[in-house]
């Protein structure tokens, strides 16, 4: 198991919330990255969005005080992934997305690269289909924010083999990160628990039952989560909410999984939460 | 040289700056607090609130929060957050 920081160089595709996370992560732990998304403006804003996240990260105490950040490198260019001894892929939680970058992720990289999906409901079974190479694909659920999260969730696939969870295991640990390791299921452990969570809560709004401040302070006060569920969304993304809500639904069926009118009409007012300025709460100004 | 001098930055006092932070948290976690309590143990703001708190003081008073100088424990409190502000810019003056 590798766990050595130095022997790790990370290729992140997909420079939105999570692939910004999981870049200063990676960089304030030293482990080079190089970020790719498909558009300048995109990855401007990441450059940007990581500078502050590290700053965050110092701020809480979260980085190794003992090792030099890790260089970043962003590219437009998906060829830029070849070289990695990892691949992590972060974009949306859309089917044909995901499918498109993991397929080409797969063909440029060397046999014996690890990819990790970030994916967020999509099973990793489902994915190893799209891939040259199923047995190296594995599900990583960063939390968000990555580097002040230290749990994460890692999804075996049927197919994963033992050197790839050999590699995730030593990535992880150079990443500071303590894994859970749980069979293959669509939305997994975590977002089967709490996307749906997420979805009541907002119905129970839009029903008028209780205000946004009182379903989470029921959440915070009595069941002692430290984020309630809908300040958890605004952090989330409802977009990103509303994809992985849309998974969910079209695969497990489950009617506490189809997206709640004010979900969606949150999204189509661009209200997405911390990102933009505005979900459940009002943040301000744009959060970094 | 002191902060009195034309060439450094305009002199702020720390009861401004305190009187500014509170009306800025008020503002922000509509509470009250006290200039001495302690923002993060209370629970009352999270640590994502504590970087805009950064971001607050480095506009408002034209400092950069860097270095050692960036950990939460200069962040805890009104009185910490005015004693921060003084300091580096007085550095800034000196310098």
């Amino acid at each position: 198991m590798v766990t050595n920081h130095t022997e790790h160089r990370l290729a992140i595709v997909g420079a939105g919330v999570m692939g910004t996370n999981i870049t200063t992560l990676a960089v304030g732990f030293g482990v080079p990255v190089v970020l790719v998304d498909l558009n300048e403006e995109v990855l401007s804003r990441a450059r940007k969005t990581i500078t502050q996240k590290l700053r965050h990260a110092q701020l809480m105490g979260a980085l190794p005080q003992d090792r030099p950040q890790g260089e970043l490198v962003t590219s437009l260019s998906m060829t830029d992934v070849a070289d990695a001894t990892t691949v992590i892929e972060a974009v949306v939680e859309i089917p044909e997305a995901k499918a498109k970058v993991l397929a080409e992720a797969s063909a440029l990289v060397r046999p014996g690269t690890t990819l990790i999906s970030n994916t967020s409901c999509i099973s990793v079974d489902e994915m190893a289909a799209w891939v040259e190479r199923g047995d190296e694909l594995v599900g990583v659920h960063f939390m968000n924010p990555s580097y002040m999260i230290k749990m994460v969730e890692v999804i075996r696939g049927s197919g994963t083999s033992d050197a790839t969870m050999e590699s995730v295991n030593g990535l992880l640990a150079a990443l500071g990160r303590e894994a859970l390791v749980i069979k293959d299921s669509t939305g997994f452990v975590i977002n089967r628990l709490l996307h749906p969570l997420i979805n009541t809560a907002a119905m129970l709004v839009q029903e008028g039952v209780a205000s946004v401040e009182v379903v989470d302070g029921l959440l915070e006060g009595c069941l002692g989560h430290s984020t309630g569920p809908l300040r958890t969304g605004d952090l989330i993304g409802l977009d990103n909410l509303v994809d992985s809500l849309n998974v969910l639904y079209e695969r497990r069926h489950d009617e506490s999984c189809r997206p709640c009118e004010l979900l969606l009409s949150k999204v189509r007012e661009g209200d997405l939460g911390r990102k933009t300025g505005r979900g459940f709460y009002d943040y301000g100004k744009v959060a970094t | 040289m002191t902060t009195d001098q034309a060439s450094g930055l305009a002199p702020v006092a720390a009861d401004e700056i305190a009187a500014a932070l509170l009306g800025f948290l008020a503002d922000r976690i509509k509470t009250e607090v006290a200039p001495d309590q302690d923002l993060f143990k209370s629970g009352l703001v999270s640590s994502m609130f504590a970087m805009q708190l950064v971001v607050y003081l480095e506009e408002t008073y034209d400092i950069a929060i860097i270095g050692p100088e960036l950990k939460l424990d200069n962040f805890r409190t009104v009185e910490a957050m005015t004693a921060l502000v003084l300091r580096l810019r007085a550095a800034e003056d000196a310098a």
